[in-house]
Formats: structure tokens, sequence, C-alpha cells
């Protein structure tokens, strides 16, 4: 009887396990396939806002207008027709003459050297006019694009390429400023410290890792920001390098305890080898420690560096969020996860810009993927390794 | 116990089922929380989100008014009509922008083109507009803003940003980036204006130049001055969101306006 209970016990947790297990499992499935689902719509949309046409005068010669050029029209740096035409083309010569909404294109009704942005359906109703071939956003344009003007209009400018590499930029930054205060945390921890003193740092360095993000976006910019701006001598204080600061901060307790882990996981047998043999304390963790949990700190690094990319909070204080390519640590850089915390709210639901935010997300799993199975990798050779 | 108990919680129920659901810009998130508290016929709960979140909610129906810090957009109203609704426009006060620079700096006023200039990267020294020889560091909001879009339609004639601009995710980090940024051009709502900054005045005419004063914006003097809006459904609304908003629109309502900070419309 007592078996029977205790069998039926055992099969209800394997069962309720095995449920549980599968359920996580599909919805984290079902994230991932909502995450491409809702942004791979964005190519081969029109370049123009939805809903929303570019007219030009009939007796206009220009065929089409690329989405930059047509950025540069309405923001005033292209002001006359003939810097839009290819040599030879025939085009007109005069000033061009911009229409921001459908009042004003009214304004400049049979003007020949008009263009105005306007809703698709009154678009008829203006005299002497044709749609313009504004074309569609292209993976090129997206991935190559130099520009981040998601909410321009008429024509909205979807390059991602300053964003991925202002991620990118700051994390590892990030990982080198914080890699050396991580590893001689580590090897203190794990080889110096007496029990009393270990007692005190392991759970002060485990708090670190508890303190919300927001709180160490608010210190950077009150205390790191003016730091970085008055030792370099800058205009600006919130730059990459003061991001990289607060992600190294960040990412430091995550470093440490695996690090630490890794250098304990190492076989007394070998730290006493090495002591009997007459090496000093020093001498074992450099050469014996150290190289043994060789594989277990690069885990801690790369782990280390998949932290700071998805840091959202913290760097959209701090880092300027300027949508600019990076060349030097001292400028603003702009993240992936601080434009998507930044712009989703007020992108309209299914339009271009919450697409493009989408597929952003998307290149931050896709990041985030490699370096978790390069995590793997590393440690499944570890093990054979210690076989 | 249990019964008093149920009977409380189904009032609770019924009160959140009848009450009414204002939702949208953050901007006029605080003014709402305060006339809903004040307003005596029914209890009202605020929500923010952005304009854009309020608008979209009062397509589906899921609030029974959006309030917004920028007019809603002709897609929007499109889609609203199309939803079999008509939205009614609702002017409950007004917001002064201010533009601010450090206190350090000698430039005491801008014209709007000087303005258009710095913000569109053609003027990148302050010493250009009568300043010190000083890179200018301009600073903006986010996209998302309802303050970054009113701004870029009134000071920038629809022209685009720089791309090198640091946009800050709030209001309160572009004051503190201002006050430790020596070559910081910065745009706030009147109502966050502080001491740690100093408040430019402006022209758009190029004569003459008017400070950011709550009676500059009152008198219209002041040109950078956006409304805030209440939106609803007219084929729908009951009495309950009429008198709602004409509590607002009343001298208790509109006082309460002046003490958030923005600028009652009589």
């Amino acid at each position: 009887m007592k078996s029977g209970i205790v069998k039926f016990r055992q099969s209800f947790v394997e069962g309720m396990i095995k449920i549980s297990g599968s359920l996580s499992s599909i919805i984290i499935l079902l994230i991932v396939a909502f995450l491409f689902g809702e942004g791979l719509g964005l190519f081969g949309k029109s370049v123009v806002e939805e809903g929303y046409v570019v007219i030009v005068s009939k007796d206009n010669p220009i065929k089409a207008i690329s989405s930059n050029d047509l950025k540069n029209v309405f923001d005033h740096n292209i002001t006359n027709w003939t810097q839009l035409s290819e040599k030879g083309e025939k085009s007109l010569n005069t000033d061009i003459v911009v229409a921001y909404n459908i009042d004003q294109a009214f304004e400049v009704e049979n003007t020949k050297d008009m263009i105005a942005f306007v809703p698709r359906e009154y678009a008829a109703e203006i005299d002497n006019m044709r749609i313009l071939d504004c074309g569609n956003i292209s993976l090129e344009d997206f991935f190559l694009g130099k520009e981040w003007f998601p909410t321009a209009q008429p024509a909205p400018q979807f390059g991602v390429l300053p964003i991925i590499l202002g991620t990118l930029w700051v994390s590892f930054a990030a990982i080198i400023i914080a890699l050396p205060f991580a590893l001689a945390a580590a090897v203190y921890l794990a080889e110096l410290s007496d029990k009393k003193t270990y007692a005190m740092l392991k759970p002060a360095v485990e708090l670190l890792s508890g303190i919300p993000s927001v709180v160490y976006g608010f210190f950077g910019l009150i205390v790191i920001v003016p730091i970085v701006q008055k030792t370099f001598g800058l205009d600006v204080g919130e730059t990459a390098l003061s991001g990289a600061v607060v992600l190294a901060i960040m990412a430091l307790p995550t470093i440490i305890t695996i690090a630490e882990d890794a250098m304990r996981s190492t076989p007394r047998m070998m730290r006493e080898a090495s002591l009997a043999l007459g090496a000093s304390k020093w001498q074992t963790i450099y050469k014996v420690v150290i190289p043994h949990s060789a594989s277990g700190i690069t885990a801690a690094v790369v782990l280390g560096i998949g932290r700071a990319i998805g840091e959202t909070m913290a760097v959209l204080m701090v880092t300027g969020n300027a949508a600019v390519m990076p060349h030097t640590l001292l400028e603003p850089i702009r993240t992936i996860p601080a434009s998507i915390a930044a712009e989703l709210g007020e992108a309209p639901t299914g339009g271009a810009h919450y697409q493009a935010l989408f597929i952003l997300a998307c290149i931050l799993f896709l990041i985030t993927l490699c370096i978790n199975l390069i995590v793997d990798r590393i440690s499944s050779k570890s093990k054979i390794k210690s076989r | 116990m249990k019964r008093t108990l149920v009977v409380l919680f189904a009032a609770m129920l019924s009160m959140a089922g009848y009450g009414q659901k204002i939702k949208g810009s953050d901007t006029v998130l605080p003014l709402s929380q305060k006339e809903a508290e004040a307003y005596k016929g029914g209890s009202v709960s605020v929500t923010g989100g952005g304009s854009g979140v309020g608008i979209s909610a009062l397509i589906e129906g899921s609030c029974d008014i959006a309030q917004a810090s920028r007019k809603m957009k002709f897609t929007e109203k499109k889609k609203m009509e199309s939803a079999g609704k008509q939205p009614k426009e609702v002017v409950i006060a007004y917001d002064a922008i201010a533009v601010i620079v450090n206190p350090a700096n000698k430039v005491s006023q801008l014209t709007r083109k000087q303005l258009e200039d710095i913000f569109t990267g053609k003027i990148t020294n302050w010493k250009q507009v009568g300043g010190a020889d000083m890179k200018i560091v301009v600073y903006s909001r986010e996209t998302s803003s309802g303050t970054y879009e009113f701004f870029k339609e009134s000071v920038l004639l629809n022209k685009n940003y720089k791309s090198s601009v640091l946009s800050m995710p709030a209001t309160g980090a572009i004051i503190q980036s201002v006050k430790q940024t020596k070559g910081a051009i910065g745009y706030v709502g009147l109502a966050y204006l502080t001491k740690g900054v100093k408040a430019l005045k402006v022209s758009y005419d190029g004569k003459k130049f008017v400070a950011p004063t709550v009676a500059n914006a009152k008198n219209k003097t002041y040109p950078i001055v956006r409304p805030l809006l209440y939106y609803y459904d007219a084929k729908k609304a009951n009495k309950k969101v009429k008198s709602y908003i004409d509590f607002v629109l009343s001298a208790q309502g509109q006082k309460i306006v002046s003490q958030v900070g923005y600028i009652p419309v009589k």
C-alpha cells in the first residue's frame, strides 16, 4: 500500500516536471517565433510612411528618388533639382519647393518645381501632379545604412549599422576594463582570502548583481560621466567610455563568481603536487590553478560580455544615445537595447518603425545565441581535457 | 466577516468597471492624475504610456479618453473614423517649451533660425551665435517623446535633428546633463525649469526676444507653446466623460493646471 503511494507520487512528480518543462520550452520557442514574425515584414515595405505618398509636378522629368535623397530634400540639404539627376538625364534646374503637409501642398499646387508629402487619399485632389516612385526598404539600406531616423517624414531612415557597432563596441570595452579587476578578485576569493574575509566579501560581490540597473545608470550619470568629462577634457561626458565603465561594474559579479568556481574546481592533488615540488603559493596560482581553470575563466568572460550586451537602462542613461558610427571610446554611442527601450512605446503597432525595432531585437537575440554557443563549446572542451 | 469582504470586493470590482479610463501621454499624466483625484463625480483611472498608446487605445475602445501632447495624426484620425468613431478634441492646458543652456554660457537669447541651425548641425560652435569659443553639445529627447516631435515641427520646421544629437530618456536627464556640460543646449517643459540651468530668451521674428515664463506663455508672446489635449469619441461619449471634461475646464480644474506647472486655457 505504502509503496503504491510512493510510486504514484513519483510518477506524479515526474509528469509535472515533464509538463512544465515542455510547456516552458514551447513558450520560449513561441517568443522567438513572435520576435521574428513581427520583424520580418519590414523588408519590401514602401520607403514612404504607410498611407502617404510623395508627389511631384507632372512636368518634372524625375523618375525615382532614393530614400536618403528624399530625406535630404526635406531637410533642405539638397535644394536644387539638378542635384538629384545623374549626368545626361533630363531634369529641372530650379530650386526645390518643399511642402511638408497637405495644407502646404495646396499652396504650391501647379508649381513646376514642387515636391509634397501628402496622404494617399488626397493626392488626387491636387492638380497637375503625379506620384513619385520612392522604392522599397531594402536589406542593404537596413544593415549597411548609417543613419537612424526612425520617425523622419516622409522617409524614415533605418540604418542599424551604427547601433549594432555601438553595442559591440561598448560591451567589449566594458569587458576589457572589467577583466583585470574580476580576475584579481576571483584569485583572491578562491586562493588567498581567509574564511572570515571570504564570508564578508562573497555576499558583497553577489549583492552587486542585485542592484537595479537604473540605479547603476543614475550613479553613472551623476558620478562617472563628470569624471570622464574632466579627466579627458571632453565637451561632453556621456560617452562610450562612461557606458563601458558602468557596464564593467555590472558585469563584475558574473565574471567573479564563475571564474572563482572554476579556480576552486582545480583538484587538490595538483595544488599539493606543485607545492611539494617547492613552488611558492603565487607560483602555484599562476602556473597551475589559472592554466587549469582557463576554460572556466574564458566562459566567465564570454558570459560577462553577454550580460553587458543585453543591458538596457544603465547604458540608456550614460552613453548619450547618439546613433553615430563609433570611432573612439570618447564619443557618444547608441546601443540596441537602449533603442528598443526608448522607442518601442511610441512606435505605432505593426508600422515600419515597430518592425525595425523587432529586427533589432532579433539581431540581439542572435548575438546572445552565438555567445551561449561559444560558452557551450568552451565548457565541453574543458570536460574532455579533464578526463 | 467573510461576507463583508465579498461585498467589498464586489464593490471594488464594480467601481473599477464603471470608472472612466484615461490613457496616453506621460506629459499630461501628472495633470490628469491630480484632476482625477480632485474630481468628485465618480472614479477615474489614469495611466501613461505615451500619446500614441493612448490614441490607439481610444480607437480600440479600451479607454474613454486619450490624453495627448500632440495632435492626432491624419492616419490615426482615418483609422478611428473607419472604426465607426468620431474623434473630438479638447484643449485642456498649454505647455511651454524652454530652451536651456549651462549657467556659465554667455549667450542669453537666440532666434528661431539660430536654434534650427544649432539643432540641425549647421552651427556647431557658440562663437557663431555670439558666445565663447566652445563646441555646442546638443541634447534632445528620445523620438518617442511628444516634446521631440513638437520641437521638430515648431522650431526646426519639420527638418530632422542632426544625427549626433544626444538623446536622453527623460527630462530630468536633460537637465542633469545640461547642468554638468558647459557647451550644452537642450529643451524641457516649462514646469521642469530649475536653478541649475539657464533658460534662453527666444524670438521667432528676430526682433523681440521673450523669456519663457508662465505670464509670457499665457499672453501668447512666448512662441514655443503647445496644447495638451484630450480626445474622446463624440458618438459614444456619455454624460460621465463630458462632466469630467467640464470639471477640468472649470475654474477649479484650471487652478490645478497652474499648480502642476502648466498654463491654463483661460
